[in-house]
């Protein structure tokens, strides 16, 4: 018998909980077999982890496998569990420096990205863009390799161009991880959506999952779909037509038979988009839109496209509501909503830093 | 690779049944024992000798689980991850006898990480270590107190440890390496 | 300057009708009437194609002012290597060429050159900024043969009628680099499933169009000549054609790369990329646009709505490409890939090899009368200049831009493989770029 057929074959979720003091608070989810005794099956381990997970950078979704997405959320939940210990402290990336280099305000993602870190051990170096020589025109290319010159193994970046960690990525053999790239991706925040809503509701094959606001402008938008995709569920975007990507809706056929983004429905209707979902996520509404000529005025927005509970209401009973913050109460989302108990929100900031360890400890220093 | 038992179903019953008589003896009852297995296999074992004495000695006995990657030496020297389970102990662990369960002894090193991660869970009163197969190649100072089967090997070769929890079967096998 | 001999090479001269093996001999920088007669050199023919030098209407030779990005001298070296011994140098420098001083240095520095000819554009209004009118009369005088703020539009349409109404005064062109400013702010790429894909702002087909729409409708109104640059849209072609269809003096042009690229080109890069690959080489402007927008051009091009191919060459430095996508200057070295790129539509079988050679040589020079200042040009008829291209149709390469003799490296076709390779220059009658030995490298290369 095959080493590998043993090492990948799944827990039996019943045979773990028969103990009954093993409570799994987030379900039983299958999970595959990895990091035995080195020796007593390492070569088998690692190959059974090798074929589940091949990224040095994390750029984006729109290259994981549905494998792959569940390889980081089982990692994930492990993490969650480091977190709630009275010591949330351990030594996994003890010797490896992470740099968070932000090209765009943003202390929520810069603080959870820097907790992870220090989670698991990591010595964390923050870099902004104002005060440093950033700001006096240093290029991102020779700002990416004095980072790796000074040591630095896991480059954290958030930038407002889209594709600038591609552009990092080109240029540096520390591990890449985007912290969110103008209107273009946000690989973590899609990923910790992705954690909240299968702890809540299983699996997400076939779930509803309708995405309200401006979809146009929105990284988180844009990852969310392709993770959402792979992993079976059905994505319903809901905005006013100026604040839809072209090319989305309808499958783009092209040379290379590709789609601007994965399978997902138009419904401009909101209370047609929420009919039934099981997710209802809405999206920050940046107050200078109204400048650009995109809408007439903040009331008619929120009175067109706002979660409120009435709309609410249409959706599934148990389904759950999203934002990936920060906030505009009484715009895209009624402060009632925000504080019910369909909410997640302030969940999903839970899971960012489980999630964030995670993508940490999985790309963290091979050598 | 070509496989040679070790141990059958039967030896293998037998083996945590003896364990399971060991540890209640030198602990002096169930009271004040918790039983941490390791991931994967040491998990299984665990629960069953928590099983088994609850069953002679009357009184529940908590067991959980213990994931030590994270606490690992060697992560950079592996470049791949392994993956992570939960830890889970139902119960706090200062001032109980805490016993480490796993399936194969061999450098050390897993131990190692475990007694680092138990830190993080509180100060137990002692830690013991019981083990289904001691195989030798020890890197390190540790020895276990119960040992199921003590298995002279050679490097090469490779202990494996089938459960029927997590692979269908009980058995130990040694499995040889060809050519490589 | 003596004599010499093309011997037996594939004459094609669209502007005679002319596609037979014929011997041509240039005396003292003329077509000779008489190839008979013996000559100083020979250059070997049999197997190639000879062609009148080609013509290029849009080209950026960034000096003076931008130097580091390319020189007159490295431009025309990279316009001689790439078959054209005429090229149009935009006034898009620095000081910007809208007055005669300028002129008269890009036509010293270009002479001194002595590679290929340069005819200079000169800017619509001071500094390019479209407020008020450059004096586009000593403009003329000083040898300008068109007028335009090429990299900006003439926004303004008043502005645009009176540039149009006071260039038909001198007998010169317009060329108008259509794009709407309001429609396009910001967007650094197409607008379509690319740029959603990718997150980038990107600008529609429209704002191409109204401004063409616009500019034929003054042409129409003025009876000055307008000339599209760089038309890439079908619904500019459209416009353009409707214009001359109604007898308005409308011409355009179509760069190689918005006959052969789309968008994707950002998203994909060349072979071997990392997808997506944001490649900034394939920024440009207008932007490289979808597949049916490409489609349209090529069958413009070769039904003839489309008069002739430009290159809109325009080389930059390394660091203003190797940075975010939309930080990255728009542009694309082109020059030296633009034979082989049209010989794709050729060898798709989408243009026969005679218009591909017209669309290069005679159709530009008609396009902006070009032979009010150079007779002859765009022919091999007896007495035309001696400005000839060699070329070898069927030769294959890889597009390596550490071999362009331009400065400018940017190139979305980087290893790229090709057909069609030029093997030798005449401008003047001077041999300007020979690449017989370098075409035999290749060859061994190949073979070896």
């Amino acid at each position: 018998m095959a080493r590998d057929d043993l090492q990948t074959a799944p827990v039996n979720g019943a045979a773990r909980s028969s103990g009954a003091v093993i409570a799994a608070e987030h379900g039983t989810r299958s999970s595959a077999i990895a990091g035995a005794e080195p020796g007593a099956g390492a070569r088998g381990a690692a190959q059974a982890a090798a074929g589940r997970w091949l990224h040095h950078h994390v750029l984006d979704l729109d290259d994981f496998s549905r494998d792959e997405i569940e390889y980081v959320l089982e990692t994930t939940d492990a993490m969650r569990e480091v977190l709630a210990r009275d010591v949330p402290r351990v030594p996994a990336l003890r010797g490896t420096t992470v740099a968070t280099l932000f090209y765009e305000a943003s202390t929520r993602t810069r603080a959870s990205f820097e907790l992870a870190g220090k989670v698991l051990g990591a010595d964390v170096i923050n870099v902004s863009a104002s005060g440093s020589s950033v700001e006096k025109g240093e290029s991102l290319v020779d700002t990416v390799r004095t980072l790796r010159a000074i040591g630095v193994n896991i480059l954290v970046m958030r930038h407002k161009s889209s594709g600038a960690p591609y552009l990092a990525a080109a240029h540096t053999d520390a591990a890449v991880l985007n912290g969110g790239d103008g209107w273009h991706a946000h690989p973590t925040q899609a990923l910790l959506d992705l954690y909240t809503m299968q702890s809540r509701l299983g699996s997400l094959r076939g779930r509803r999952v309708a995405i309200v606001g401006d979809i146009a402008h929105s990284r988180v938008a844009r990852s969310d779909i392709w993770g959402l995709s792979v992993m079976g569920a059905e994505v319903v975007l809901c905005a006013p037509p100026t604040l839809l990507p072209a090319g989305l809706g309808r499958r783009v056929q092209t040379e290379q038979e590709e789609v601007a983004l994965p399978g997902v429905t138009i419904e401009p209707q909101i209370e047609r988009a929420l009919r039934g979902a099981d997710v209802v996520m809405t999206l920050r509404l940046q107050h200078e839109r109204m400048h650009s000529g995109l809408l007439p005025s903040l009331r008619e927005y929120s009175r067109r496209y706002g979660i409120t509970s009435e709309r609410v209401a249409l959706a599934a009973p148990h389904a759950l509501v999203m934002h990936p913050g920060p906030m505009n109460e009484g715009v895209e989302i009624a402060p009632d909503v925000a504080r019910s108990v369909q909410s997640v929100i302030e969940e999903q900031v839970t899971n960012g830093v489980a999630v964030r360890m995670a993508l940490l400890y999985l790309i963290g220093r091979g050598a | 690779m070509s496989g040679r038992e070790l141990m059958s179903a039967d030896d293998l019953r037998r083996a945590v049944v003896r364990l399971s008589h060991e540890i209640v003896e030198e602990a002096h009852g169930a009271a004040g024992l918790v039983l941490v297995g390791l991931h994967t296999r040491g998990a299984p074992l665990a629960e069953r000798m928590a099983t088994l004495i609850s069953g002679f000695e009357s009184a529940a006995v908590p067991w959980g689980t213990l994931d030590v990657s994270l606490h690992r030496d060697d992560l950079g020297r592996r470049g791949v991850r392994p993956a992570l389970h939960r830890s889970e102990i139902p119960v706090g662990i200062t001032d109980k006898d805490v016993v480490l369960v796993d399936d194969v002894l061999y450098t050390g090193r897993t131990i190692r990480a475990a007694l680092d991660a138990l830190n993080d869970f509180g100060r137990p009163r002692r830690i013991l270590l019981a083990v289904l197969v001691d195989r030798g190649h020890r890197e390190l100072p540790i020895r276990a107190d119960f040992v199921g089967k003590n298995v002279p090997t050679r490097r090469d070769e490779e202990v494996q440890v089938l459960l029927r929890e997590t692979d269908g079967r009980d058995a130990v096998l040694l499995l040889a390496r060809e050519g490589d | 300057m003596g004599s010499l001999l093309i011997h037996g090479a594939r004459l094609i001269d669209p502007a005679r009708g002319v596609d037979r093996v014929e011997d041509v001999r240039f005396v003292d920088g003329r077509v000779a009437a008489n190839a008979g007669e013996p000559a100083d050199r020979v250059l070997d023919g049999v197997g190639l194609v000879l062609a009148p030098g080609f013509v290029d209407l849009h080209c950026h030779l960034r000096e003076p002012g931008q130097e580091y990005k390319e020189t007159i001298h490295s431009g025309l070296a990279a316009a001689v290597h790439g078959g054209f011994t005429t090229v149009c140098a935009m006034p898009n420098t620095e000081p910007a060429t809208d007055n005669r001083s300028v002129v008269e240095y890009v036509l010293r520095t270009a002479r001194a050159a002595g590679l290929a000819r340069v005819l200079p554009i000169g800017a619509v209004t001071l500094g390019r900024s479209g407020k008020q009118l450059a004096e586009l009369a000593e403009l003329a005088e000083a040898g300008c043969v068109a007028f335009s703020d090429d990299g900006s539009p003439v926004a303004d349409a008043e502005l645009m009628r009176r540039a149009l109404e006071y260039a038909s005064g001198l007998g010169l062109a317009v060329i108008n680099h259509c794009e709407e400013p309001s429609l396009a702010k910001g967007g650094v790429m197409h607008e379509g499933w690319v740029c959603t894909r990718l997150g980038l702002k990107g600008q529609p087909a429209a704002a191409e169009e109204v401004m063409v729409a616009r500019d034929c409708q003054l042409a129409a109104l003025t009876g000055g000549h307008v000339h599209i640059a760089h038309v890439s849209t079908a619904g500019a072609i459209e416009a353009v054609l409707a214009a001359k269809a109604r007898g308005a003096q409308v011409t355009c042009e179509v760069t190689p790369h918005h006959l052969t690229l789309t968008d994707e080109a950002a998203l994909y890069g060349p072979p071997g990329s990392p997808v997506p690959a944001y490649d900034t080489a394939a920024r440009v402007n207008p932007p490289l646009r979808g597949t049916t927008d490409r489609y349209a051009c090529r069958l413009a091009l070769a039904d003839g709505t489309i008069d002739c191919v430009a290159t809109d060459h325009a080389p930059h430095a390394l660091t203003d490409k190797e940075c975010e996508f939309d930080q990255a200057a728009p542009g694309i070295s082109g020059l030296e890939t633009a034979l082989p790129l049209l010989l794709e539509l050729v060898q798709a079988g989408e243009l026969p090899l005679a218009r591909a050679v017209e669309a290069l040589t005679i159709a530009p020079a008609r396009a902006l009368g070009l032979d009010r200042f150079v007779p002859g040009i765009g022919t091999l008829a007896p007495g035309a200049p001696a400005d000839a291209v060699l070329f070898d149709p069927d030769a294959e390469w890889i597009v390596d831009p550490r071999e362009f003799a331009s400065l400018g490296k940017n190139t979305p076709f980087r290893g790229r493989r090709v057909r069609g390779r030029v093997i030798a220059t005449v401008c003047d009658g001077t041999l300007v770029y020979d690449g017989y030995e370098a075409a035999a490298a290749v060859t061994a290369g190949r073979s070896g």
